[in-house]
């Protein structure tokens, strides 16, 4: 998990000795082309690591997308800058690095569509407001329906969506068949497409880039990032938080945020605050890169599969978790086998196509599909965790949200929905029929 | 693929199975509290490490059994 032989990794290669405190240069065309041209070309680095304070304002446990961005908001419209973030291993290497990077907001509940289109916008204009490119790419995003039930969920959250403001709407096969020409559209398949859910605004992003980006624009605004550095135990006295212990010593704070995915339930058992959550691993798989053939995600909930194609070429391809709990990140060959099937049914021409690798993230999955954000019994410890397999995309509102939440000690209205007590007075957010396989 | 010892067919693929949860105890549902309910229906130890969980044998022999497993690395507890 460590960031290989240079210690933690930034985003650059290793040079000589850390920045100075400070606004890191600018990027930009100018830079790009300055440092093309000096005889010895280094890079500063993106961020600093600074020592281990032994109090902090506001400690994130976490240093995947969601902490990143809350403590970037924290700075930037807050003002709160004496935060630290805290990571086990190096930033980006869990959730955030795992993901299929998909970005759309056309969710089932009012709630989830606003809440994931705030998202979608903040996205929009990340790689300006951070002036690190995390090159967004708007391609279109379709769901198939390959049965009545799924057309019927289509149409509702179609409806759901255009009330909301967002582009969404239901086409039928010959549409899909001018959007994606390879796809498999007539009626000989076993599972024959009727239709889909279209969605232009959706798209996928730099997952490393968005990490990268938000730390670099936190560390600016005096965030300090502590990587390989594992949280040991939280200290609770009086239902309040006072300190976090870690493997490198403890720090006395008042505020506390749980920004993980996977260890969500081992963070929270530290501060005594149970949750509804149980992990799953989930797996995905990239090929060799090829010509570009295809500009829009495609998922199928029924086929348990989501493809879409890098700028570089290759196509990446996704799944539903694993049918049981586990933290184990080990790949399947099995999950290989299906996928496979599952791809070529929707594509044939695929089948020469090769797998260069795969991996696994784990997914704290919670009965609703929708996270579990907000303050919790514990004065002082937050979370923002139950991501499921929907976190990256909700990465900007998520950071945006859990800075005012903890700066002004008020859950804002956009999370309302996703508070901790919900499981206790049946206030379920049910987004099973949009987030289940529906990245 | 992992293999699961069932107790009545021995060891076979994870696959044959399906997961049914850990194990967390009933209450009692004529004196339960909500509290009580919502726990039961919606809290899980979720532990990394050693719990104890039921699973059901759906493409062999169709009977539920519980078994410890270690959900850091999948290693199993050969049933007593």
């Amino acid at each position: 998990m460590a960031g290989g032989n240079n210690g933690p990794s930034n985003g650059h290669p290793s040079t000589n000795g850390h920045r100075k405190p400070g606004k890191p240069p600018r990027y930009s065309a100018f830079s790009l082309l300055k440092h093309g041209l000096a005889p010895r070309a280094e890079w500063p680095r993106a961020w600093r690591s600074p020592a281990l304070q032994p109090s902090y304002d506001v400690v994130i446990i976490g240093g995947g997308v969601h902490g990143l961005a809350t403590a970037y908001y924290l700075a930037a419209n807050h003002g709160i800058t004496n935060v630290a973030v805290l990571d086990k291993g190096y930033l980006g290497g869990g959730g955030s690095g795992r993901n299929t990077a998909i970005l759309r907001s056309n969710y089932l509940t009012p709630e989830g569509v606003r809440f994931y289109d705030r998202s979608m916008r903040l996205y929009e204009h990340l790689a300006a407001d951070l002036n690190f490119n995390v090159m967004f790419s708007r391609r279109g995003h379709l769901t198939l329906a390959h049965n009545d039930s799924s057309l019927r969920t289509m149409r509702w959250r179609a409806e759901v969506n255009k009330l909301q403001g967002v582009d969404s709407e239901v086409i039928g096969p010959e549409e899909i068949a001018k959007l994606v020409p390879y796809l498999d559209t007539s009626t000989s398949t076993r599972y024959p497409i009727l239709g889909a859910l279209y969605h232009p605004p959706g798209g996928i992003i730099r997952h490393d880039a968005v990490v990268w980006g938000y730390a670099r624009g936190a560390d600016s605004l005096g965030v300090h990032l502590h990587q390989n550095t594992e949280v040991t135990g939280i200290d609770v006295a009086e239902d309040r938080v006072i300190g976090v212990r870690t493997n490198r010593g403890r720090i006395a704070t008042r505020n506390v945020v749980n920004c993980t995915a996977g260890w969500s339930s081992v963070i929270s058992d530290m501060a005594g605050v149970e949750l509804p959550v149980q992990t799953s691993p989930l797996q995905a798989a990239v090929t060799e890169p090829v010509r570009p053939f295809l500009d829009t995600v495609v998922v199928s909930g029924t086929l348990h599969v989501y493809v879409s194609q890098t700028d570089r070429g290759e196509l990446v391809f996704g799944a539903s978790v694993d049918p049981f709990t586990s933290y184990s990140m080990r790949g399947s060959l099995e999950f290989v086998e299906g996928l496979a099937g599952h791809v070529l049914e929707l594509m044939p021409a695929l089948s020469k196509m090769r797998l260069l690798r795969q991996w696994a993230g784990l997914c704290d999955m919670t009965p609703d599909y929708s996270p579990i954000m907000g303050a919790t019994p514990v004065d002082g410890f937050y979370v923002d965790v139950g991501w499921g397999t929907y976190g990256f995309k909700a990465g900007p509102v998520s950071g945006e949200a859990m800075a005012e939440c903890v700066a002004t000690q008020r859950t804002p209205e956009i999370i309302a929905a996703f508070h901790p007590g919900r499981f206790e007075t049946g206030q379920l957010v049910g987004e099973k029929g949009a987030a289940a396989v529906g990245h | 693929m992992i293999q699961l010892p069932c107790p009545w067919c021995g060891p076979r693929n994870v696959s044959e199975f399906r997961y049914a949860g850990e194990v967390t105890p009933r209450p009692q549902p004529a004196t339960a509290t909500p509290e009580q309910w919502r726990r039961y229906l919606y809290v899980r130890r979720n532990p990394r490490g050693w719990t104890e969980e039921n699973w059901y044998h759906s493409a062999g022999c169709r009977q539920f059994f519980k078994l410890r497993r270690d959900t850091d690395s999948n290693a199993v507890e050969e049933p007593r």
